[in-house]
């Protein structure tokens, strides 16, 4: 394996002679990646908000602020009958604003506050159902007798959920238009190889090398370019989100919220290098399957 | 491959290079071989000559399946080289050592590494190729300069180091085009010396040559072109 190994070298060295331009197209090929799989990365964040929320469906009942202490067990009861409903959990103005304070950073504001501008309040647990379902069990309870307001809290989730799958869509619309690109530039990379090594292949070719021989060095350079590249994407993309985060402990900290980006996973990194070195490799083969049957020896 | 074909090479010596009735005529409508029928022996010396434009280089061209007769059959080793694959070709090259007119050396690599070409693409292992290396660097006399550029390297040391691709991996038919071709007859007489020492060890050796010179103190057999067909 010694000889081929040293071969392989020896052209990969000659290849990688340009290093500027080399450079170049490696970092062409980084960003070029680094666009969707970024775009990926912070739909996979959006969508861990989104699970956490929608996995619970709530309905916040809201009563009138009138509301007296046999309003709220009347209505308790009334719930409790609904057989759409789980159970339900009464939550009173003093403690919903105990809550607030606490969760929402704001207990400086809160504290100033003359009076409790909160109502009383139940939150429904549906059983598990279709999103329009809950809609009109919404409705439904919205008519009820004291009740002021009646939210779908997971509504939003789910409008969330629809943006994420046009989000999903327009990433891989854009993943497979770039990874068309990475392609074509390894493509047009190999075929400048090929064109100042042209004397090299002929001349083996003349000596006896077979084609598996000629295109093996070209192919590996296809693959280490895309890999390269690949690399590069994955270090934009966790500098990038590394500067994000930075910047989001301060916006957090104004919340009191523990929110952070997450970087790629372990197995998504592994998957955008493979996939890129693949493409590279991909783009290599095309171009050497179209390029080397020119040079014949004359 | 019909038998009769397979059997063809079989005479009193075994011919290692068999022509028979060949045609050569190029896309423009140049013929360049008419009717060309020629043996060669196993580890014999032959000399082709002819003026320049008679159908040297293309014999040759048709021997290493460069190209291809329009008629006729080439058969090396007893092997039809007119009709091979594409992918068997590079085990018949293997098999010759070529010499070409303008050397076709890599410019962008050592003496050494030129030398060094064939026995990768063969795959011959590390330590083995390099003493291979080594030995034909030595054989031609310019194993001082393996680490020079070929651009450094006079014509006739640049011819050398094309002998000493070609012999490297010790291929049992040598093809020679031209080599003494732009050499003084001193170079010359070097270059033949060292194909002469070639021919002692057994190896089957064409050479083309329009420099009748060379060939005064041979008595190797000499065969002559003009015009594309074989005096006799």
């Amino acid at each position: 394996m010694r000889h081929a190994f040293d071969q392989n070298v020896g052209v990969l060295r000659r290849m990688f002679a340009s290093k500027l331009s080399g450079v170049f197209n490696i970092l062409v090929i980084g960003i070029a990646l680094s666009l969707p799989a970024g775009m990926y990365v912070l739909l996979q964040n959006a969508q861990g908000l989104v699970d956490q929320f929608s996995g619970t469906p709530q309905i916040s009942l809201f009563m009138s602020r009138d509301a007296k202490a046999a309003d709220v067990d009347a209505l308790r009861k009334q719930l409790e009958q609904q057989p759409e409903i789980e159970r339900v959990q009464f939550v009173p103005r003093a403690q919903a604003l105990e809550q607030l304070k606490k969760s929402s950073g704001l207990s400086d504001v809160i504290g100033g506050l003359s009076q409790n501008p909160l109502p009383d309040a139940f939150i429904v647990y549906p059983r598990p159902n279709q999103a329009e379902a809950l809609d009109r069990l919404r409705t439904e309870l919205a008519k009820l007798p004291k009740v002021e307001q009646a939210q779908l809290d997971s509504a939003w989730a789910y409008k969330l959920e629809a943006l994420l799958k046009f989000g999903r869509m327009l990433v891989l619309i854009l993943a497979s238009l770039l990874s068309l690109a990475l392609v074509a530039i390894t493509f047009n990379t190999i075929r400048l190889q090929i064109l100042t090594q042209r004397e090299e292949i002929e001349v083996s070719k003349l000596i006896g090398a077979t084609n598996a021989f000629i295109r093996r060095p070209f192919l590996y350079f296809g693959a280490i370019q895309g890999l390269l590249g690949g690399i590069t994407a994955w270090l934009i993309i966790s500098v990038s989100l590394m500067l994000l985060n930075h910047q989001l402990v301060g916006l957090a900290e104004l919340y009191a919220s523990q929110f952070a980006l997450h970087p790629l996973s372990l197995g998504d990194s592994l998957t955008l290098l493979f996939f890129s070195m693949y493409l590279g490799w991909l783009g290599a083969w095309l171009s050497v399957a179209r390029h080397l049957s020119q040079i014949e020896p004359r | 491959m019909p038998l009769r074909e397979i059997f063809h090479g079989y005479g009193s010596v075994i011919a290692m290079i068999k022509l028979n009735q060949v045609h050569k005529r190029y896309p423009g409508g140049y013929q360049a071989l008419k009717n060309v029928t020629l043996e060669i022996a196993e580890g014999e010396m032959v000399f082709l000559t002819g003026h320049s434009g008679a159908g040297k280089s293309t014999l040759l061209k048709l021997i290493a399946a460069i190209e291809r007769p329009n008629l006729g059959s080439v058969l090396v080793n007893h092997q039809n080289v007119g009709v091979l694959k594409p992918r068997a070709l590079p085990y018949l090259r293997r098999n010759l050592g070529i010499i070409f007119q303008d050397h076709k050396l890599l410019f962008d690599r050592s003496v050494f590494d030129n030398v060094m070409l064939p026995l990768q693409i063969c795959g011959f292992d590390y330590r083995e190729s390099h003493k291979r290396a080594r030995a034909a660097l030595d054989k031609v006399g310019l194993l001082r300069r393996e680490k020079s550029q070929p651009i450094a390297l006079s014509g006739g040391e640049q011819q050398r180091l094309c002998i000493a691709r070609a012999i490297v991996n010790r291929p049992s038919i040598l093809l020679a085009d031209e080599p003494t071709g732009n050499l003084d007859t001193e170079y010359a007489h070097e270059i033949m010396d060292i194909f002469k020492s070639f021919h002692q060890v057994g190896v089957t050796l064409l050479i083309s040559t329009h420099d009748e010179s060379v060939l005064k103190n041979d008595d190797a057999r000499v065969l002559a072109l003009k015009h594309g067909e074989l005096q006799t």
